[in-house]
């Protein structure tokens, strides 16, 4: 065991790479994203489901959503309430929620996710191209 | 103790079995929230219904490539068909083609002149025997039971064209490039594709899905019949039963639903 100081310094050299990310971000955490509302999903308040629901279980609903109208042809979807959704990401979703930049993206840009929805289904029924 | 080790190792097993279940299970437990009791998915209520859905063509009705072309303008622009000039990366899902490569084989040496020179307009034949869905590997292509289109999934599609090669009737585009840039005008009701999957013909499931007839044939001025095969009371059963029909490639056993009268 000669070669200890030389272990050492290595030993340290390492952690000071490896703890310096949260030392040098020490204090400072991104502040949570906030999502803007269009005013026509202001004026529905209520999504498909609660918004507690939706914010944290919005990609099961998704899947659920996309296995239904793909697989099994069925595209109504009642919610608990009994109000009936054409289960449609594009058509339905974004309608409301036609501002995918402030609504979509700043969530996932945060959580560091990247979706691929978009590569086919189109970001905004209502937008020009 | 002799034995300590294994205790070590059998309890360090059952401590991770603890601890990984109850993620799984609630990953479960939250898909079963999203269908839950408490929640419908069901059909629409104007969804249109058939066991078999089939196509009759008038041939006769169809003179030039120019009558063609309001049937496939329609088409490619509901379902974001992209026009792609060079002719390795075209995307069709509806075109003319000419009578000898509509129908190959012998069985009409000398032919009616007027006939050759039509135009004949293909698409996916939505086969009763489709050997495309026996080539795909990963169930992206599947007959619908309940109406017997043959559908795709973009989302599982990887890519592999084996359906392209299965397809005698090379119904089957695959997206060498980027589709987007492609699309002339937009429809913002439907997805387009991406980079890497097969596309074709869907006898617009999605418009039966709210009660409307395929585009090409709403737009094709009684030129194009639909409807169920099994219905012997359907329109294109009429049609087949009142005048003399052909089916592309008949002889290779896929039970083409798309009939020609000529």
């Amino acid at each position: 065991m000669n070669n200890k100081a030389l272990i050492v310094t290595g030993v340290v050299i390492f952690l000071l790479i490896v703890l310096f990310p949260f030392w040098y971000m020490r204090g400072k955490a991104a502040p949570p994203p906030e999502v803007e509302l269009t005013p026509k999903a202001k004026a529905a308040q209520k999504c498909v489901r609660s918004t507690e629901y939706m914010r944290a279980e919005h990609m099961q609903l998704l899947d659920v959503w996309r296995d239904s109208v793909v697989r099994e042809s069925k595209r109504i979807y009642v919610n608990p309430d009994g109000k009936e959704f054409n289960m449609s990401l594009s058509n339905t979703c974004l309608d409301c929620h036609s501002n995918k930049a402030e609504f979509c993206d700043r969530c996932h840009n945060y959580a560091s996710v990247r979706p691929y929805c978009w590569s086919c289904h189109i970001e905004n029924p209502k937008e020009k191209t | 103790m002799d034995s300590s080790r294994r205790r070590i190792l059998q309890l360090l097993g059952i401590s991770a079995l603890a601890l990984t279940t109850r993620p799984v299970l609630d990953a479960f437990a939250k898909e079963q929230q999203a269908t839950g009791a408490d929640v419908i998915i069901k059909e629409g209520d104007k969804v249109l219904k058939a066991r078999q859905w089939a196509m009759v063509i008038d041939t006769r009705k169809l003179h030039s490539e120019a009558e063609l072309e309001p049937l496939i303008e329609a088409c490619h622009t509901i379902h974001n068909v992209p026009k792609l000039l060079n002719k390795n990366h075209e995307i069709k899902w509806l075109w003319g083609t000419h009578y000898h490569n509509a129908f190959p084989g012998k069985a009409a040496r000398f032919i009616a002149e007027e006939v050759e020179q039509r135009p004949f307009l293909v698409l996916c034949n939505h086969c009763e025997n489709p050997p495309c869905v026996r080539a795909c590997p990963t169930k992206a292509t599947w007959k619908r039971d309940n109406d017997g289109i043959v559908f795709m999934d973009f989302h599982r599609c990887i890519g592999c064209r084996f359906c392209m090669a299965a397809c005698p009737f090379g119904a089957r585009s695959f997206n060498y490039r980027d589709p987007r840039p492609f699309i002339q005008e937009t429809n913002k009701k439907f997805p387009t594709r991406m980079k890497g999957v097969v596309e074709k013909c869907n006898f617009c499931a999605e418009r039966l899905a709210v009660g409307q007839i395929p585009a090409c044939v709403e737009v094709s001025k009684g030129a194009l019949a639909f409807g169920d095969l099994y219905d012997p009371k359907s329109e294109v059963r009429e049609l087949i039963r009142t005048h003399f029909t052909i089916r592309r490639k008949q002889t290779l056993g896929t039970e083409p639903c798309v009939y020609y009268i000529v």
